[in-house]
């Protein structure tokens, strides 16, 4: 019978597409179809899997317990907020954040470095496990911060410019991730919600990431050290010193913080300039310099780079392009450079390190389920922005700006402290935002810390980086050295 | 006359006893033994379905492993006394089949919180008995499937009541859009898979009779020759009773089969391809007309065409099933989560219309072209029984039943995979659902007493 069989060969031909499309499907199409943020099924199977813990000391601050649902763990979060910058939170509905997203590989045991892990739980009918993430944050500096800002908005970052390890992590407000990781959907979402509506931000990790800021005056550090080391001036080289300035092209101008000239002398130093946080005196410098310069620099010191600690930091800005009022202006911190408290630390860093800039990280080990460690991180050198005489050059000015200028709030008796201040102008009338950054001890750096404050620590215009900045981070040096 | 025929009838009757009861019994043990294999699979699949999902065994699994068993033993001992030459590898594919789906079913039940009554494995349970008790029904009334094609045009009437019955008011139910359900009071039915039984029936019966004046050829247009104008009657008819199971009970998939069916029968009754050009070009223009202008068939194209589309996504009506069983595909990957080890529950309507993707998911790939083997090795079986059939009735019959299967097989395997737009049919024997279990076991029934007197006409010597 041909017809049967050409009927026979049709059905055939039928079921080879069903062969095929089954094939595409569960083979070809498999990891297109897992990571499509539609399919819960790979949120149920990350939950069946015991995550791996997030440690800081011999404290699990994040870890997974059983849990009689079909997650199989509940994730819990101890510390409350304390740690919940750092951490993020790990939430069936909400997704995830922080490091839970950025060590989600590890944690969830997905890694290449598992991946044998893997293979002998599906062969020996294991629950495979994650591995844990033990941090470089000291659990009684991180306090120390925490408490220091208080009930504050802001940030602090305590790290050490050696090895780049990052000591203690803030910003407030914060909040409990146990809410939004909870299993009942209904908590959960509340939790979400209410931080998604909340007026001042408290899931933004305002220390790396969310909005950036003015630096205002400590951005004077990057002006000053590509001024010094691109060799276009030298600590003896001088500018004009009025009391006002009309900016070029326009019928603005600017005047130093507190009005008046620079000092007594018709010409001004960079080293008295940074002594006084003279405005006028780095716009003039800015001039000399050059954008260009000045970005290189930037750059170096980490301007317009994505930095993973590994959470992903936002880029900061030095803007391109600029006339020269706009120059002028940005030279002390103005008009568009906006910063993260993450990279105002690494130009600190630079400086305190003799110009090695060691890449930041919150990471010490990835450990497996049996704390062995699989993955140990050395430090590594992010860039050498600066040349070693800059840099001595640059901590004696910070210094004395401790000792003698506008940051003597940060003193600690007995101990050198370097740092420099900022006073950053939001706008007619907004709030400043106030900042410190610096390091101790300055003959041999064992830590740098530095704080923002937003909103002018509540106190309109009349907060300064000194007085509301300064001591939260001699709080913070002072933990870290008391060790 | 053959020569094993006539050694046959010198022997002694004693002989001839022997001799009747050696070859055929050779059959139902070679049945028994692959029966008591299928009976072992699916016993541990629900063992492993338990321990999967829950972590222990279930008192219930016991009743559903030996409920199955002793149906299919009775379906298997009516053989021995009225169909002993019937084809030995059906019903323990049926059996495999159908095992596997009550182990799914049950799996879904497990992961639903449903048991007692509620449980739907117990419900597929009931169903399999019933259908088993009608098949036994049919395989022992139906002594000669000759007498079948006597009453073509009662399966003709029966068949179209049984498809106008859901447009029937108070009687009819819309289920999910698709109005092809009754309502008996007692029980909630699909008469449209009983119907497609009768149609393969009287479709089978009345080719045999017409086929000679629908092979006569016409006039040669575009370098073929095309039927003439006169014999395009019927399939007519039967295109218009395809397009307004389309339109008004809202079904692609019952509408595709009826057609498909038809035109196969038609083809292998007249050995002329052209019926396939014709009802491709009938059937084509009709779902493109019906693509435009009926808000379902709209949908059910658009969400196959660009199902991971947002908007397509979240319509009513749209691809969010199909994705999401997709998802359970791919979860299974190659060798699958392990039964009762991954969220086929997912998938809304997992046990009946979307059970091939709750088994991709559990059983992979590999479990996939196991299924998909069985059902090419029974499809083969029921070619076989076409090729070897002694009359042209019975060829018909049994090519028209086995490519109902098959086609079956296609739109709704094919739709889970987007190979077509998804309709509404469900997998024979694996999908939750009395009446397609109730009709495909007729099929099982029709296509054993089929193949019974194939080979007794052989053996038997009234081979024509």
């Amino acid at each position: 019978m041909k017809e049967l069989r050409r009927v026979s060969l049709g059905i055939l031909v039928l079921f080879s597409t069903l062969f095929a499309s089954t094939t595409v499907l569960q083979v070809f199409q498999v990891d297109n179809l897992r990571v499509d943020p539609r399919n819960v099924r790979t949120l149920y199977d990350s939950y069946s899997t015991e995550r791996g813990s997030i440690i800081v000391g011999t404290t699990n601050i994040a870890e997974s317990v059983p849990s009689d649902d079909i997650y199989t763990f509940q994730r819990t979060y101890v510390g409350g907020g304390l740690y919940a910058p750092i951490t993020g939170y790990y939430s069936i509905n909400h997704g995830m954040s922080g490091l839970e997203l950025a060590m989600n590989d590890q944690l969830s045991g997905q890694s290449n470095a598992q991946f044998f892990d893997q293979v002998l739980a599906l062969v020996t009918g294991a629950n495979p496990r994650g591995a844990s993430v033990r941090l470089t944050l000291n659990a009684s500096v991180q306090q120390a911060a925490r408490d220091a800002l208080g009930d504050l908005t802001g940030a602090a970052i305590a790290l050490n410019p050696k090895t780049g390890q990052i000591l203690a992590l803030v910003s407030t407000p914060s909040y409990d991730p146990n809410d939004v990781a909870s299993h009942d959907a209904d908590t959960a979402a509340t939790a979400y919600q209410a931080l998604i509506d909340s007026s001042n931000s408290p899931l933004a990790n305002r220390a790396i990431a969310s909005t950036l800021y003015h630096p205002g005056s400590v951005f004077k550090l990057v002006v000053a050290a590509a001024a010094l080391d691109s060799g276009a001036m030298t600590t003896s080289t001088a500018v004009p010193n009025p009391a006002s300035l009309t900016l070029p092209q326009s019928t603005s101008t600017i005047q130093n913080s507190g009005g008046g000239k620079c000092g007594k002398g018709d010409n001004v130093t960079i080293a008295e300039s940074l002594l006084r946080s003279c405005n006028i005196p780095f716009a003039e410098i800015g001039q000399i310099v050059g954008e260009n310069t000045i970005r290189d620099y930037a750059e170096k010191f980490g301007f317009g780079a994505t930095i993973e600690i590994p959470m992903p930091a936002t880029p900061s800005i030095y803007p391109s392009g600029m006339d020269d009022a706009q120059l002028m202006l940005s030279s002390f911190g103005q008009y568009d450079v906006q910063v993260s408290p993450l990279q105002i630390a690494m130009v600190t860093s630079a400086i305190a390190n003799g110009g090695r800039l060691m890449k930041p990280t919150v990471v010490d080990s990835v450990l497996a389920p049996d704390l062995s460690p699989l993955t140990t991180f050395e430090p590594t050198e992010y860039s050498v922005p600066i040349t070693e005489g800059t840099a001595s050059t640059l901590v004696q000015m910070m210094i004395n700006n401790v000792q003698s200028g506008v940051a003597s709030n940060a003193k600690i008796p007995g101990i050198a402290v370097a740092g420099k201040t900022g006073t950053a102008e939001n706008g007619d009338g907004a709030p400043y935002t106030l900042w410190f950054t610096g390091f101790a001890p300055a003959e041999d750096p064992q830590v740098v810390v530095t704080v923002m404050v937003e909103n002018g620590g509540g106190l309109g215009q009349t907060g300064t980086g000194n007085s509301v900045a300064a001591p939260i981070a001699r709080a913070i040096m002072k933990a870290v050295l008391s060790q | 006359m053959s020569a094993p025929l006539s050694s046959l009838d010198n022997s002694t009757i004693t002989e001839q006893l022997l001799l009747r009861l050696k070859i055929p019994t050779k059959l139902r043990n070679l049945e028994a033994t692959l029966i008591l294999f299928a009976m072992i699979i699916t016993s541990s699949a629900l063992a492993l379905v338990d321990l999967g999902a829950t972590g222990h065994l279930n008192v219930s699994i016991i009743g559903l492993s030996l409920g199955l068993g002793a149906i299919v033993l009775a379906m298997h001992m009516a053989q021995r006394f009225v169909a002993r030459d019937a084809d030995p590898l059906i019903l323990p594919i049926v059996t495999l089949l159908n095992g596997l789906g009550i182990a799914m079913i049950h799996r879904l039940d497990i992961a639903n919180g449903l048991t007692g009554w509620q449980s739907q494995a117990t419900r597929q349970m009931v169903w399999t008995a019933i259908a088993t008790v009608v098949a036994i029904a049919v395989i022992v009334t139906v002594r000669n499937h000759r007498v079948l094609q006597r009453y073509r045009y009662v399966w003709m009437a029966i068949g179209i009541v049984l498809l106008v019955m859901p447009l029937i008011p108070f009687i009819g139910v819309t289920i999910n859009g698709a109005r092809l359900w009754v309502n008996l009071g007692v029980v909630t039915f699909q008469p449209g898979e009983i119907g497609k039984i009768a149609l393969a029936l009287f479709f089978a019966g009345y080719l045999v009779t017409a086929r000679d004046s629908l092979s006569m050829v016409g006039k040669k247009f575009l370098g073929v020759r095309w039927p003439q104008l006169k014999d395009l009657g019927p399939i007519f008819v039967v295109w218009m009773v395809a397009m307004m199971v389309l339109i008004f009970q809202r079904d692609m998939g019952t509408s595709l089969l009826y057609f498909g069916l038809f035109l196969v029968l038609m083809y292998v009754a007249t050995g002329r391809a052209i019926w396939f050009i014709v009802g491709g070009g009938l059937f084509g223009t009709g779902a493109l007309i019906a693509s435009r202008f009926l808000t379902y068939v709209e949908g059910r194209f658009a969400a196959w065409l660009d199902s991971f589309n947002p908007v397509v996504y979240e319509a009513i009506g749209g691809s969010y099933q199909l994705v999401q069983g997709m998802f359970g595909f791919a979860s299974g990957g190659i060798i699958g989560t392990g039964l009762g080890a991954g969220h086929p529950n997912i998938v809304p309507l997992a046990e009946s219309d979307y059970i091939v993707a709750s088994l991709g998911e559990e059983l992979g790939l590999v479990g996939i072209f196991a299924i998909l083997s069985l059902y090419l090795l029974f499809i083969s079986r029921g070619m076989r029984i076409g090729i070897n059939g002694a009359d042209d009735f019975g060829r018909l019959l049994a090519v028209g039943l086995t490519f109902v299967i098959a086609l079956q097989v296609f739109i709704v395997i094919g739709g889970v995979t987007r190979v077509i737009p998804v309709t509404g049919l469900t997998t024979p024997f694996l999908a939750a659902g009395g009446s397609s279990l109730v009709a495909n076991w007729i099929i099982v029934a029709l296509l054993l007493r089929l193949s019974d007197t194939v080979r007794h006409q052989r053996e038997g010597g009234v081979a024509s």
